[in-house]
């Protein structure tokens, strides 16, 4: 969404369905893992909404949807653009929004080629990287920006792609556009040729979806959007946990530009995160390639500098043209006094990428021997990543291992009773690893807060003292960076000075000195050059007067107050709510909301209003805190040489565009294709009718022995691996289930592992109902419960039978309720975006009965995948 | 036997509280929007300190719970079904017609129909606390009361374990503690509402499934919301409990259901014992007068 | 074609849910058959002691008295035994409710002890007594302790103890009465048994035949006893009773005059055992009936959509 619109979270929040006139849940079981924001969706039925829920599986969300279509896992961009075809053939687009606010109209290069014109690659594939160069993408006349020599710099990729800075637009405006959409080479009639294929009946061969109802689908969508109507798409891990992750929301947020849902009351997309605070960890990120509001990691290359990095990473127009001003302000509050012009404001001391280090490829480089220590917090990837074997295998070969959790997880007793100690894979006493496991506090004994799904910060406050030793995150990360402090006191080495020269002088309070939250968050939120916390962003200075640990939350403490604790209850306000708590950025709802307005101002229709211009008063006003500048005028025209937001006109809506414009067409921020391909999952049954080109060409894949590949569609041995497998969440229990299947109250509920098959292919593999099966990949076998249901249908793909598997992934051998990992099926097979694993397609075989134990396990997967491998 | 009573009043409430009695309270639990979360399953074990009862993989759909008991006093059912014959036709009492469906439906049978639809039932189901309660009338102890607010309490500390409110309950809801030995029952929180709060279960309940309330504002609400759906075509919702002319007078916690009773174990037109007392010890006299008759008979005659 | 013909046959029985019970079984343990035993043997014993002791009938009287006096001792017992907190058995007594069989019986054999165990004392020490008011109120007491116990399990939501609520009393007094008579033959000599023996096969033939007019009645309920474990202590029951009755009947002196008196004696014996033996076989078929039909939601579906429908004759 970040390379579609310019910023990566939800466009909308939960509490908006209400007023959706048709809710499209895919890729997300929502009753399931968002029970509580479900209450939304079924009170926008109350109102009449049509609700259309597509899932493999009949779920908890089915039930109380309209309409189920189930779907073959992995095929949801040949729906998707079964969607997008439908409405272009038919004229169902909604004309003047999509002229006005995307960028359809921009011509592309004239050496630019397309999926239809390679048979399912776009030009620029480099046989020998196996990666894309861009060049031929970009807009007709701005081919230069994106040269080979800046690629090699790192071009923002992935969480990077917010605003899709890495060198391109000047100016705001695109050299070539055509306002009709008639050219050939503009960017309407390109997406109109490239899904041209994907036709109702392709939908049905590829995905199992009768035409009829994937027809029902497409009109609902149609027929509920325009000036008076409104449709939401919500989605999940369901559509990013595959090797064309970013594809799929991609392919949604075309469908939803077309209809013109964006930035309109019930309409947009909820990306329903994957637990209380994944947004907040990309905000304030964990992640090895972005600092603090999704400014890039600077890249380990020759030339390098403040300037320098502003220059390859800051379009000049939009928002991002403030980049330098976010990054010295974020310099500023962690070097403090340290960090002042002449050495660039300690730009130097951030350290630098050079390569993809996210969790696959550090865990495939432990397994190499290369890493000596670990630190896992809040985590579980013994049982919670794909390959979890591997993970685990891997963890054998650190020389110190570091868990934070309040409960003893799989990945913290690997070495003394894991799946691996059993099989004879490791062996106790030649495991190296040297192991700490940290006891943690829950979040009901600490102050801090969460970001959900909807962008929106909630405090919570500390309500009982931890017992014994557990402790916070922050006391945790805090002492031991006042103890390394210590230990580097008075050292005059240049490598050790970025971390004495950090401010670290948090106030501590209580016996066990806990770091003040609250002081963290107010340096979040930052302060201007007057030192009064920031109401917003729009204050930010490049030359170190201000400072904000992350300019996308400045203004949470506004005032020198906690926004996000603020808690007026939502019967005393308006159904926006605005004083509960605070959103980002500047507590805005729903994003883009300019968007609601016509280019003149004026909402499209009273029934939609939400945000408008008025001209009395000369600002914009509505419902929700306007996302754009207050007081620029509908027909404002920038000046020549005008910069960052000032460049963008004022019927521009997504304002952290280059171009101001929503890309229908992505030319920068994404790394496998500028239009949504589909691509089969790397492993799957079938083959891909649409092109020569089955998967994803430039997808992530670790070639290693611990990582064999089931032989797929058109290989030998495909048929020992027949069924589509898919991986999922219970209500009952909590992600890799540290906090749920310790828990006597959870446990009960869902207190087995268990898989879900159909009664057809319970009669095909001899499986009983409440008894056991064994599922197999090339990787791992796994036992589990049978439950035999008609919630899963088999499906007719490609001409014939599909069956699909579905594991819930919660299960690990801890806790009150034990059993296999599911993630043990499964490969490291990434987005090549943002890195996240394959664990919603891939393909598997099941038997009957229960799998074999100790060394016989792993003897009994490389039988049969050698046998597949010989034909047999 | 027992006196009828009109709409909300019980045989103890209001009467015996005075100027003590509060509102007459209960539940209405619409299981048309239950999206099945266990949530109020979880928090009325967490308040209430009701023991974990792990039961194992039970293959009963989604419900690993079994029924309510000792240590469940809230059990949400889950149940997969094709659409019902008639569900259109909105003409829900066909007995015939759900045999029909429940008999393919259990036999994994029919090659997939399409047309025919599907849906997953979904319901919490709670004790009644009945206007006439069978538990309460049969409780020799006096331990199960009726509170200030209408509801049927266990008195933990009076409570020795007889057993006979357990086979008193037209719906099997109470049950026997096992090594604990007394009988525990869902309390509509009665902590909570002296507190001025709600039940533990109505307050986490994400989808208003499960109001609480009056009961006279529940049943009106509940008798709007059946006419909703009705209107929108689903035919199949109807109210269970709600009417003061049942066996047991009309429940405290109603529901809306969507297909017979007896799909989610609950019984089709219960009656509480008290009811049928009379002919009970009209015919328990009956045979004591006789059996002394006719012993007595048994002296007369010769003598040897 | 209609959609309701697109359907296979339907079935029989009505729906369920995962086949659980809509009811509870009972939580009560073997203790209260046994209870049922000793308080029917009780009740009944009071009214034949009572009885024979203004009959004049001493011995059978003096044996009727004990029998009564290990009832009603024995009784409480078994009942404080199977309570989930023994401890608090005095907490029946804390309130007096006509809406609970079982605080009401807790009151009768509360009273029918006192009673009973002061007229059996009276008795049991003066073997001339002429009988007066202990004994009528023992009698007046015990008759109802023989047939509350079925006002017990019948008030209840166990459908087949619920529908043979008409019945199931006056199954207990004839099985209460048959093992008194069983109990008062065990040791009596037989000729002033001649009441006892008449009253034995008497109660005898109207234990079993209420109780086949009961299984009638119930209709398809009556599966509940006839079946399972229900069903076996129901054959025992019967077989033993109607071989007591037999053997009582053969240890009449004028039935076959050739018995000599020994061997007269021990059909007594013989017959007095078996009615004993068949009368606690009947309580524990009554008792397994309960779970039984407890267990079977389709027999509280089917017998509730019956009423509704207008089928089910009793009210």
């Amino acid at each position: 969404m970040g390379t579609s619109f310019g910023r990566g979270g939800a466009t909308t929040f939960q509490q908006d369905l209400q007023n959706s006139d048709c809710i499209v849940i895919m890729g997300s079981n929502m009753a399931e893992c968002h029970p509580v924001g479900f209450q939304w969706v079924v009170e926008a039925r109350e109102r009449g909404a049509k609700v259309i829920h597509i899932d493999p599986r009949f779920t908890r969300t089915s039930a109380l949807a309209d309409l189920h279509v189930p779907i073959r896992a992995g095929s949801d961009i040949a729906f998707l653009g079964g969607i997008v075809n439908y409405i272009l053939e038919n004229g169902r687009e909604f004309r003047e929004y999509v002229q006005a606010y995307t960028n359809a109209r921009t011509i592309v290069s004239d050496d630019f080629r397309d999926t239809e014109d390679l048979d399912g690659i776009f030009s620029g594939l480099d046989p020998e990287s196996g990666e894309y160069e861009r060049e031929s993408w970009q807009y007709k006349g701005m081919e230069a920006a994106a040269s080979a020599g800046e690629r090699d710099m790192g071009e923002a990729e992935g969480e990077q792609a917010h605003g899709a800075h890495g060198g391109e637009l000047e100016g705001g405006e695109p050299p070539h556009e055509d306002p009709t959409l008639e050219d050939p080479r503009c960017v309407f009639q390109l997406l109109k040729k490239h899904y041209r294929r994907y036709t109702p009946e392709m939908v049905e061969r590829i995905c199992g979806v009768p035409k009829e109802t994937f027809l029902e689908v497409a009109e609902a969508l149609c027929e509920n959007s325009g000036r008076e109507r409104t449709s939401a798409f919500a989605y999940a891990v369901g559509w990013t946990q595959h090797t064309v992750g970013v594809q799929y929301i991609r392919t949604a947020a075309i469908v939803q530009l077309l209809l013109g849902n964006i930035g309109r009351p019930g309409g947009g997309i909820l990306a329903l995160r994957g637990h209380a605070s994944i947004q907040g960890s990309t905000d304030i990120p964990t992640l090895f390639n972005i600092l603090p509001g999704y400014l890039p990691m600077p890249h380990a290359h020759g030339e390098t500098g403040l300037d320098l990095y502003v220059e390859r990473n800051a379009p000049p127009t939009g928002f991002w043209g403030n980049t330098k001003a976010y990054m010295v302000s974020l310099l500023k509050a962690w070097w403090g006094e340290a960090a002042q012009y002449e050495n660039d404001f300690c730009f130097d001391y951030l350290p630098r990428i050079d390569e993809d280090h996210s969790h696959y490829r550090t865990v495939s480089d432990m397994q190499d021997n290369k890493l000596e220590g670990y630190f896992v917090m809040g985590e579980n990837p013994a049982v919670g990543s794909s390959n979890s074997k591997l993970q685990r295998l891997a963890l054998a070969k650190l020389k110190w291992l570091v868990v934070r959790d309040f409960s003893e997880i799989e990945t913290a007793t690997f070495w003394k009773d894991g799946p691996e100690i059993e099989t004879g894979e490791l062996k106790n006493e030649e495991i190296g690893t040297e192991v700490f496991l940290m006891p943690a506090a829950a979040h009901t004994e600490k102050d801090g807060s969460f970001t959900n799904t909807q962008r929106l910060l909630q405090w919570h406050h500390k309500a009982v003292e931890p017992e014994g030793d557990c402790r916070s995150e922050l006391w945790f990360m805090y002492h031991l960076g006042r103890l390394v402090r210590r230990k580097l006191a008075g050292s005059t080495a240049e490598r050790d000075r970025p971390i004495l020269d950090l401010t670290w002088d948090y106030p501590t309070v209580g016996p066990d000195e806990e770091p003040d939250a609250e002081a963290v968050l107010a340096e979040i939120g930052g302060f201007d050059a007057e030192k009064e916390p920031l109401a917003d962003y729009l204050p930010l200075r490049d030359d170190g007067s201000t400072t904000c640990g992350c300019w996308i939350y400045a203004g949470c403490y506004k005032g020198g107050t906690n926004q996000p604790a603020k808690r007026k209850p939502g019967g005393e306000q308006d159904w926006v709510a605005a004083e509960w708590a605070w959103a980002w950025p500047m507590n805005r709802r729903i994003l883009y909301n300019r968007a609601s307005a016509d280019p003149d101002g004026k909402p499209w229709s009273e029934r939609k209003r939400y945000v408008w211009w008025d001209a009395g008063e000369g600002e914009w006003t509505g419902a929700d805190v306007p996302d754009f500048s207050p007081d620029k005028a509908p027909d404002y025209v920038p000046e020549e040489g005008a910069k960052a937001q000032e460049a963008l006109r004022g019927d521009e809506p997504f304002i952290m565009q280059g171009d101001g414009r929503a890309w229908l067409y992505a030319p920068n921020g994404i790394v496998d294709g500028p239009f949504p391909t589909h691509y089969e999952p790397r492993e799957s049954p079938f083959p891909n009718p649409l092109y020569k080109q089955r998967a994803n060409p430039v997808r992530d894949e670790y070639d290693r022995p611990e990582n064999p590949i089931n032989p797929t569609d058109g290989e030998v041995g495909a048929d020992a691996y027949p069924f589509v497998v898919t991986s999922y969440r219970l209500t009952e229990h909590h992600t890799a289930g540290g906090m749920s299947r310790t828990v006597p109250f959870l446990a009960e509920l869902q207190p087995e592992f268990f898989c879900e098959v159909s009664p057809e292919l319970a009669r095909e593999r001899g499986l009983e109902h409440g008894g056991w099966a064994t599922i197999l990949t090339a990787r791992a076998a796994i036992e589990a419960r049978v439950m035999v249901t008609e919630r899963i249908k088999p499906l007719q793909v490609d001409g014939r039978n599909m069956h699909q598997v579905g594991l819930p992934y919660h299960w690990g051998d801890k806790g009150i309720s034990t059993g296999d990992s599911a993630n043990d099926l499964f490969a490291f097979v990434l987005d090549p975006n943002v890195h996240i694993q394959e664990v919603k397609a891939a393909s598997c075989d099941i038997q009957p009965g229960r799998r074999p134990r100790g060394a016989e396990r792993p003897k009994f997967v490389a039988e049969h995948l050698r046998r597949a491998r010989e034909g047999a | 036997m027992a006196g009828r009573v009109l709409d909300l009043d019980t045989p103890a409430w209001p009467d015996t509280y005075g100027t003590d009695a509060q509102p007459r309270v209960g539940f209405f639990t619409d299981t048309s929007v239950c999206i099945g979360c266990k949530a109020c399953e979880v928090a009325c074990k967490e308040w209430n300190k009701v023991p974990s009862d792990n039961q194992g993989f039970s293959g009963e759909s989604y419900d690993n719970s079994g029924e309510l008991g000792a240590n469940r006093w809230r059990h949400v059912a889950f149940i997969e079904q094709r659409l019902p014959v008639g569900v259109e036709d909105g003409a829900p009492d066909d007995l015939v017609a759900e045999a029909a469906r429940q008999n393919l439906v259990e036999e994994g049978l029919d090659p997939h129909r399409d047309e025919d639809g599907f849906r997953w039932l979904m319901s919490s189901d709670v004790c009644k606390h009945c206007t006439e309660a069978g538990c309460l009338d049969a409780c020799p102890t006096g331990s199960l009361f009726r509170t200030e607010f209408g509801t049927v309490v266990v008195q933990e500390d009076i409570c020795n374990g007889c057993g006979y409110c357990v086979v008193s309950c037209p719906f099997g809801v109470l049950d026997q503690r096992e090594g604990d030995g007394r009988v525990w029952k869902c309390t509509l929180c009665y902590d909570r509402l002296q507190g001025d709060m709600e039940p533990a279960c109505a307050q986490a309940c994400p989808t208003d499934s499960i109001m609480f309330g009056e009961l006279d504002e529940l049943r009106e609400r509940a008798a709007e919301r059946v006419e909703v759906l009705h209107e929108r075509g689903r035919g199949e919702a109807r109210l269970y409990g709600e009417d003061p002319e049942d066996g047991v007078g009309g429940f405290g916690a109603f529901f809306l259901l969507l297909d017979e009773p007896e799909t989610y174990r609950l019984p089709p037109a219960p009656v509480v014992p008290t009811r049928l007392a009379g002919s009970v010890w009209k015919a328990a006299g009956a045979a004591a007068v006789t059996m002394a008759a006719g012993i007595a008979a048994g002296f007369l005659g010769r003598r040897d | 074609m209609s959609p309701r013909e697109k359907f296979l046959v339907p079935r029989e029985k009505p729906t369920t849910y995962y086949g659980r019970p809509i009811v509870k079984p009972p939580v009560w343990k073997p203790e209260i058959p046994f209870y049922f035993f000793f308080g029917g043997l009780a009740g009944a014993s009071a009214v034949l002691a009572a009885t024979a002791t203004f009959a004049r009938r001493p011995a059978l009287a003096r044996r009727a008295w004990a029998g009564a006096f290990v009832g009603v001792t024995v009784s409480p017992l078994l009942l404080i035994k199977d309570l989930g907190k023994p401890t608090r058995f005095l907490n029946m007594l804390r309130v007096f409710k006509i809406t609970s069989p079982m605080n009401v019986g807790a009151w009768i054999l509360l009273a029918n002890g006192g009673a009973t165990s002061l007229a059996a004392g009276l008795n049991l020490l003066d073997e001339d007594r002429r009988g007066g008011a202990p004994e009528v109120l023992a009698a007046a007491l015990g008759a109802p302790l023989a047939t509350y116990t079925a006002a017990l399990v019948t008030h209840s939501a166990i459908p087949a103890w619920s529908e043979a609520r008409t019945e199931m009393p006056f199954v207990f007094a004839a099985s209460a009465t048959a093992s008194a008579a069983g109990a008062a033959m065990l040791t009596v000599p037989a000729d002033e048994a001649e009441p006892a023996r008449r009253l034995g096969i008497a109660a005898a033939i109207a234990e079993e035949g209420i109780t086949a007019i009961m299984h009638k009645r119930l209709g398809a309920l009556a599966e509940s006893y006839e079946q399972g474990t229900a069903g076996k202590f129901q054959k025992a029951a019967r077989a033993c009773t109607a071989a007591g009755a037999l053997a009582f009947a053969a240890s009449d002196p004028g039935l076959i005059p050739k018995l000599g008196k020994r061997r007269r004696s021990a059909l007594s014996m013989a017959g007095g055992a078996l009615l004993l033996a068949g009368s606690v076989c009947k309580r524990w078929s009554v008792f397994k009936a309960g779970f039984q039909s407890a267990e079977d939601p389709t027999q509280v579906a089917r017998t509730q959509r019956e009423r509704m429908n207008g089928d089910r004759l009793h009210s």
